[in-house]
């Protein structure tokens, strides 16, 4: 289990106490940043950690994480620099860096121009950009309405048929 | 998203892809096999609206690394052991236009692999290109909806080859051929079929 305090610290966000400046003027950015209680969790690019991780907040993974990840209810963001191996649940997943392992989602999977997986989707959504890499399975689970029919397309005119050979 | 070395994209109808979804759809808990890139758009098509499960294995991407690596030689061995799903698994093979990318002893080991991988009933859709070019480009096929498809060119690291009928019946002996259509945009869609129990 990680400690939330270890990882906010991570986040490079100064509190409204830090930011104000030594005159004694309030920053004017500070009215834009979170407050303590506000600050999301997040791995930092200098951090590699070795375990499973699991928490009851939205977490932001721009370091390494080896192991397996548990967010119920929450959503995983993999940043731009962020290393996972390893089966991550969550209800949405955000892929712009790398993840290698199952990705499990309540919600969706998200997988930006950026991103690459290796490893098996289970969602009933997902999104996969042009230009991300993605190698795998992907089951997006049977939903409980009835499936449109596909299998009557509206007339083109575009390019067709020239000969049945 | 266009790459500037992509073409123009062209939207041609398709005459088989219609039939094997259709199959598709008919099956519940059907299983695809994709031999291109990924394609989000198509993901959420067969995912979404025709309810399978998608298997995505980017061979386009193992020949160009076996071009990167100089092992084309070693292809047809690699191919022959690609997939690690079981005898009679899938329900449907989308392979597009791949075996005009890879030389016939790697295509036949191709074929026979696809041909293992294909449940009874189940069915292969493939494309052949019917003309030579100079300038070798890989298609991305985007399902427009169950009778169209998109196409996207980007350059490719090897020429195609043009297979004749008769070599393509050779190697997909294991199967029937359903239908065969030559479209205006000079591709073959072929659809086989393996004969049901």
């Amino acid at each position: 289990m990680w400690k939330r305090e270890a990882i906010v610290a991570c986040f490079s966000s100064p509190t409204p106490a830090q930011s104000a400046t030594s005159s004694g003027d309030v920053d004017p950015l500070q009215k834009k940043r979170p407050l303590d209680d506000e600050l999301l969790a997040g791995v930092g690019q200098s951090i590699l950690i070795s375990g499973e991780l699991s928490g009851d907040e939205d977490l932001t993974v721009q370091g390494g994480v080896e192991g397996k990840i548990a967010l119920r209810d929450h959503v995983l963001t993999v940043g731009s620099h962020g290393r996972i191996n390893g089966q991550v649940t969550a209800k949405t997943i955000v892929v712009l860096g790398h993840v290698t392992g199952n990705l499990i989602a309540t919600e969706k999977v998200d997988i930006k121009e950026s991103g690459s997986v290796e490893g098996d989707i289970v969602a009933p959504r997902v999104a996969i950009a042009d230009g991300s890499h993605f190698r795998g399975t992907i089951d997006m689970q049977p939903r409980d309405q009835p499936k449109p029919d596909i299998r009557k397309p509206e007339p083109s005119s575009v390019n067709g048929e020239l000969a049945r050979v | 998203m266009s790459s500037p070395a992509s073409e123009p994209e062209t939207v041609y109808a398709s005459k088989t892809l219609a039939s094997c979804l259709s199959l598709l759809f008919s099956r519940p808990a059907a299983e695809v096999v994709d031999l291109g890139p990924v394609i989000g758009s198509n993901v959420t098509f067969l995912g979404d609206r025709v309810d399978c499960k998608i298997h995505v294995e980017d061979l386009y991407a193992d020949i160009d690394r076996h071009i990167k690596q100089d092992k084309l030689d070693q292809l047809p061995r690699f191919l022959s052991g690609r997939f690690p799903l079981p005898d009679a698994s899938i329900d449907a093979v989308l392979g597009w236009d791949i075996f005009d990318y890879i030389d016939p002893l790697a295509a036949s080991a191709l074929a026979e692999e696809l041909i293992r991988l294909v449940r009874p009933g189940g069915v292969l859709l493939a494309f052949f290109g019917a003309v030579a070019s100079d300038h070798p480009r890989y298609v991305k096929y985007f399902i427009e909806d169950a009778a169209h498809l998109r196409y996207r060119s980007y350059p490719a690291p090897r020429r195609r080859w043009i297979l004749h009928n008769r070599d393509i019946s050779l190697m997909f002996a294991g199967l029937e051929l359903c239908d065969s259509v030559l479209l205006k945009s000079g591709v073959r869609e072929m659809l086989f079929r393996k004969r049901p129990c």
